[in-house]
C-alpha cells in the first residue's frame, strides 16, 4: 500500500492490462510506478477479463516496491464503477482516472473510492488516486483538479488527446506542449502532488526520447509515463543526480546530523545557514542517488 | 544402476552397451588410442560423377554407418537427396551419424525409420517431427545423444565408425579439394564435417559449384575424398542463417542480457586478453553487444571468441576488441562472409573445438561461456533436450563442452509463459550442476554455492539481486504452480551421453 510521504516517481510504466505475460513481468524493469491499463489498451470485448486478470495479478504477483497503479475506463463508460470496485478490493496504491477536466470528476471518484474501501473492508484513505489531463478544459481547469481530493497523489498529461482536441499533432521540439506542461506542473506544485509527463511512442528516436526527458527534467516534472521498459534506464540515467550533487547533498545531510545531536533549531553549513528548500533538495538528490545505485547505504559517493 | 547426478539408469542396456554411468566433469590424463579410417588408393582422377545412385550403391551397404555434417542447417538439400537414394535402394539396418539433425530433414529420417533403413541413430539433437516419433517409440534401438566434442571423441576412439560420409559443400574441385566459404550456398566453418572427412571409410562430397583445381585454401583436402557429386544446388541460402543476427527488442532478453554482462564484467576473468563464447538466439547477441560497450569502457580486449558464431561476434573481430575468433560454425552469412575476408577468423574442427580426450581442446581454454536452457533445476543441472511435455526437442551442441569453462553462466528466464524454467529437478540432465556457475534469470542471479569466490565477487553488485537457486525456483511455483508429473513408460528411447562418454541421462518413451 502506499505511503504518503514523497517518494520517487520517475518512471510510470503503461502495462496493458488484458496482456498476461506483460503483467506477470512487469515488476523486473525497475519502474517507480506500474500503471495496469483497463482502458485505451484493452478492447470493449475483453474489459471484464483484463479486469479480472489485473485484480488476480494484484493478488499473486510481487511487484515489490514498485507503486501500483491502474488506468480504469472513463466515467462516462459503464465499465467504470466495476473497474474502480474490483482495484479497490485488490488493495490497488493509485486509481488513475483518464479525460479529467473539472475538480467535480475527481470528487466524484473519490466519493466511489471511499465507498468501495468501506464495502470491501479497506482503511478508509487508503487508496490513493490520480488525474489524466487530456484536453483543453482538463489543462485550464488543472489547479483545481489536482486540489479537489486529499487522496491525490499526482496529475500527468496524456498528449496525444491534448494535441488532437488542440488542433494540433505532436512535434518533435514539443512546443505544442509548452502551455499544458506548464499549467499541469503549476497545478501539481501548487497542491503538492506528483507531476506526471506523457509518454513518448516513438521506440526507435532515442535521441529524440533523452531530449524530451531532458527538457521535462529540467521543467521540474517527477517523472515520465512510458509505453515500454527499455525507456526506463534512459528515464533514470537523465534523473541522475552528478557526483558534485550527491557531495553536497551528503554534506547537507550531515550538518542536519549534526545539528540535530546539538540539539540545536538552524541548520549551518560552512558557517552558513541552511534553509528548508536546500534541505528538501538535498533529500531529493539523495533519494535519486540511492536510486540510481550512486552511493552506498550511508550516503557515500560510489565511484562508477 | 545410478549415476552421480541420481538418475536412475536401465541396467539392462547399459550392460548390453557398455556404458558406465556418469561420474564426474574431471577427465584426468588417461593415454588413449585413436584410430584410422581405411584407405582406397588412387590418384585421385576418376572420383567426379553425377549421380547420387550411382555412388549409394557403390558404397552403402545393410548395417553401415552413414553420416552427414549440419551446416547448411535448415537449408539442407543434401540430406532429402542421398536418403531418397538410400531409401529407394532397399538398404537396410544402417545407423545414421549426423553432426545434427535439423527440421528440414524430420519427414525423411521418420520415412527411413519406418522402411527399416535407418535403425540407429547417433545425433547432438532433433526437434519437431522427429522429436516427437522418437519419444513415442517410433525407433526401437535408443538414439545416442552426443555433444559436438563428444561426437569428435567418439569418432576418433571408433565408437562411432563412419562407413561413408556425404557432405555438401558449396564449392569443392574435381579432386575434392573444398571449402564452406565460397559459391551460392556458403556456410563459412566446415567445423563438425571435417570430423567425417578425416574419419570416414568413404567419404563423398556433394557439390553444385565444380572449381578448378587445384581448389584454395582447402579445409577439406583431396587426400580424405573419395567422390566428388556434382548436384543441381546443395542448399539454400536463405534458410541457412538461423535468422540469429537480429538484435532483440524484447525487454526481458535485454534485461537478462544485461545482467549476465553485468555478472561477466565484474567476475575475476573479465580482464585483458580474457575468451569467451556466447552462441546464438536473441539473448546471447544482446550480450555481445553490452560486452562490447564493457570492454570498450574499460579499455580491455579479448584475446579469442569460440564456438558456433555470428556477424556480431565477427564485428567485435573487426573492430579490434577480439584478437581471434575460432570458429567451428557459421550462424549467419555476415560470419560466414568474414571467415572468408579475415585470416584471424581460424576455422577449427569439432575436435579442436571440444574434444575432452585431447592433447587441449579451445573449450580448455575458454573463461566465460553464456549458455542457455530449458530448465536448470536446484542442483544447478541443466536440460536442453527435452521439453516440458517429456518430448525431445532440442540438442546437446556444445552446452557440455562449454560448461567447462570458467565461469559458465546459464541465461535463461524464470518462467517461459506457464511452465517454470527453474524447476526442483530437470527431465533430463544434459550438462551437470558441477559445470554450472551462475543462472541468471530476469528476477536476478543464484550462484552455485561451489563457487565461493563468484559469492564474494556478485553478491553486492547494484541492481543484481542475488537469490539461492531454491529461492529463484519457489519463486518460478508460486507464480505458474505446481506442475502435474510427466508420465512415462518403463522403454528408453535416447540416452545422453555425458562428453567423456559416460551416461549422464536417460530419456524414456512418453505415456500420452
Amino acid at each position: 500500500m502506499a505511503e504518503n510521504e514523497e517518494r520517487l516517481r520517475r518512471t510510470m510504466m503503461f502495462v496493458p492490462g488484458n496482456n498476461p505475460a506483460m503483467v506477470k513481468d512487469a515488476g523486473i524493469y525497475g519502474a517507480d510506478s506500474i500503471m495496469f491499463d483497463l482502458e485505451d489498451a484493452v478492447s470493449m470485448a475483453e474489459k471484464d477479463a483484463a479486469r479480472d486478470l489485473v485484480y488476480e495479478a494484484l493478488q499473486t504477483q510481487d511487484y515489490a516496491d514498485a507503486e501500483l497503479v491502474v488506468r480504469v475506463n472513463g466515467q462516462d463508460t459503464t465499465y467504470y464503477d466495476n473497474d474502480v470496485k474490483a482495484m479497490v478490493k485488490a488493495g490497488i496504491d493509485v486509481i488513475r482516472l483518464p479525460k479529467a477536466e473539472t475538480a467535480d470528476m475527481v470528487t466524484k471518484l473519490d466519493a466511489d473510492v471511499a465507498a468501495a474501501e468501506k464495502e470491501f473492508g479497506r482503511k478508509a484513505g487508503s487508496t490513493h488516486i490520480m488525474a489524466a489531463i487530456e484536453s483543453a478544459k482538463g489543462v485550464l481547469n488543472a489547479p483545481a483538479i489536482a486540489a479537489a481530493s486529499d487522496r491525490m497523489i499526482g496529475v500527468a498529461l496524456s498528449a496525444e488527446d491534448y494535441t488532437t482536441d488542440m488542433k494540433t499533432h505532436r512535434y518533435p521540439d514539443g512546443a505544442e506542449l509548452e502551455f499544458a506542461r506548464n499549467m499541469v506542473l503549476h497545478a501539481a506544485r501548487a497542491a503538492g502532488i506528483a507531476a506526471f509527463d506523457t509518454v513518448f511512442t516513438n521506440m526507435d528516436d532515442t535521441e529524440g526520447f533523452y531530449r524530451e526527458t531532458r527538457y521535462i527534467h529540467q521543467l521540474g516534472f517527477d517523472g515520465k509515463s512510458l509505453v515500454n521498459p527499455r525507456q526506463i534506464p534512459m528515464v533514470n540515467e537523465v534523473y541522475e543526480p552528478t557526483e558534485k550533487e550527491i557531495l553536497n547533498a551528503k554534506n547537507v545531510i550531515n550538518a542536519i546530523e549534526e545539528a540535530r545531536i546539538k540539539g540545536s533549531g538552524v541548520i549551518s553549513m560552512n558557517g552558513q545557514m541552511v534553509d528548508r528548500p536546500v534541505v528538501l533538495r538535498a533529500q531529493r538528490v539523495m533519494r535519486l542517488a540511492k536510486a540510481s545505485n550512486l552511493v552506498d547505504e550511508e550516503g557515500n559517493y560510489l565511484e562508477k | 544402476m545410478k549415476n552421480s547426478v541420481n538418475r536412475d539408469l536401465p541396467d539392462d542396456l547399459m550392460k548390453d552397451l557398455d556404458y558406465k554411468p556418469f561420474e564426474t566433469t574431471e577427465i584426468g590424463n588417461p593415454d588413449i588410442q585413436r584410430v584410422a579410417p581405411s584407405v582406397h588408393v588412387s590418384t585421385g582422377d576418376n572420383k567426379l560423377v553425377d549421380s547420387i545412385k550411382q555412388v549409394v550403391a557403390d558404397t552403402v551397404k545393410d548395417g553401415m554407418t552413414i553420416s552427414f555434417h549440419h551446416h547448411f542447417r535448415n537449408g539442407d538439400f543434401v540430406f532429402n537427396e542421398v536418403m531418397r537414394e538410400i531409401i529407394d535402394a532397399g538398404i537396410k539396418n544402417l545407423t545414421l551419424a549426423p553432426s545434427s539433425l535439423t527440421g528440414v530433414m524430420n519427414d525423411m529420417v521418420i520415412e527411413a525409420i519406418k522402411a527399416g533403413t535407418i535403425t540407429n541413430i547417433t545425433s547432438s539433437g532433433m526437434r519437431g517431427s522427429l522429436g516427437d516419433f522418437v519419444s513415442h517409440g517410433g525407433l526401437k534401438n535408443p538414439v545416442i545423444f552426443r555433444s559436438h566434442g563428444n561426437r569428435a571423441r567418439s569418432i576418433e576412439h571408433g565408437d562411432i565408425k563412419i562407413d561413408v560420409a556425404f557432405l555438401g559443400v558449396p564449392n569443392a574441385d574435381e579432386l575434392g579439394n573444398a571449402n564452406g566459404m565460397t559459391g551460392n550456398a556458403v556456410f563459412g566453418s566446415l567445423g563438425y564435417a571435417l570430423m567425417d572427412a578425416q574419419y570416414a571409410n568413404k567419404v563423398v562430397l556433394l557439390t553444385d559449384n565444380i572449381v578448378s583445381y587445384p581448389n584454395t585454401p582447402a579445409s577439406i583436402k583431396q587426400t580424405q575424398v573419395d567422390y566428388v557429386v556434382k548436384v543441381d544446388k546443395v542448399g539454400d541460402p536463405d534458410k541457412i542463417g538461423s535468422g540469429a543476427t537480429r538484435f532483440t527488442k524484447d525487454p526481458k532478453e535485454l534485461k537478462i542480457a544485461s545482467t549476465v554482462n553485468d555478472v561477466i564484467v565484474n567476475s575475476p576473468y573479465f580482464k585483458q586478453g580474457f575468451s569467451f563464447q556466447t552462441g546464438s538466439g536473441g539473448a546471447a547477441l544482446a550480450v555481445t553487444r553490452y560486452l562490447r560497450q564493457a570492454m570498450l569502457d574499460n579499455k580491455i580486449t579479448a584475446s579469442f571468441a569460440l564456438g558456433g558464431i555470428t556477424k556480431p561476434t565477427t564485428d567485435l573481430l573487426k573492430e579490434g576488441l577480439v584478437d581471434k575468433v575460432m570458429d567451428v560454425q557459421d550462424f549467419d552469412k555476415g560470419a560466414a562472409e568474414s571467415m572468408h575476408s579475415n585470416p584471424n577468423q581460424q576455422e577449427i574442427d569439432a575436435s579442436w573445438y571440444a574434444d575432452p580426450d585431447n592433447k587441449g581442446a579451445m573449450v580448455d581454454q575458454l573463461d566465460v561461456a553464456i549458455l542457455s536452457a530449458l530448465e536448470i533445476d536446484t542442483k544447478f543441472n541443466v536440460n536442453v533436450m527435452s521439453g516440458s511435455d517429456g518430448v525431445i526437442r532440442g540438442a546437446i551442441g556444445g552446452h557440455q563442452d562449454a560448461g567447462t569453462a570458467k565461469l559458465t553462466i546459464i541465461s535463461a528466464p524464470l518462467v517461459r509463459g506457464r511452465i517454470a524454467t527453474v524447476v526442483p529437478d530437470v527431465t533430463t540432465v544434459v550438462t551437470p550442476g558441477d559445470s554450472v556457475d551462475v543462472l541468471v534469470t530476469e528476477y536476478g542471479i543464484a550462484i552455485n554455492p561451489k563457487r565461493k569466490d563468484l559469492q564474494a565477487s556478485l553478491s553486492n553488485l547494484p541492481g543484481v539481486p542475488v537469490f539461492t537457486i531454491e529461492e529463484l525456483q519457489q519463486l518460478a511455483e508460486k507464480k505458474v504452480g505446481t506442475p502435474k508429473p510427466l508420465a512415462f513408460t518403463d522403454r528408453t528411447v535416447a540416452l545422453i551421453e555425458y562428453r567423456d562418454g559416460t551416461i549422464i541421462d536417460t530419456i524414456k518413451e512418453v505415456k500420452d
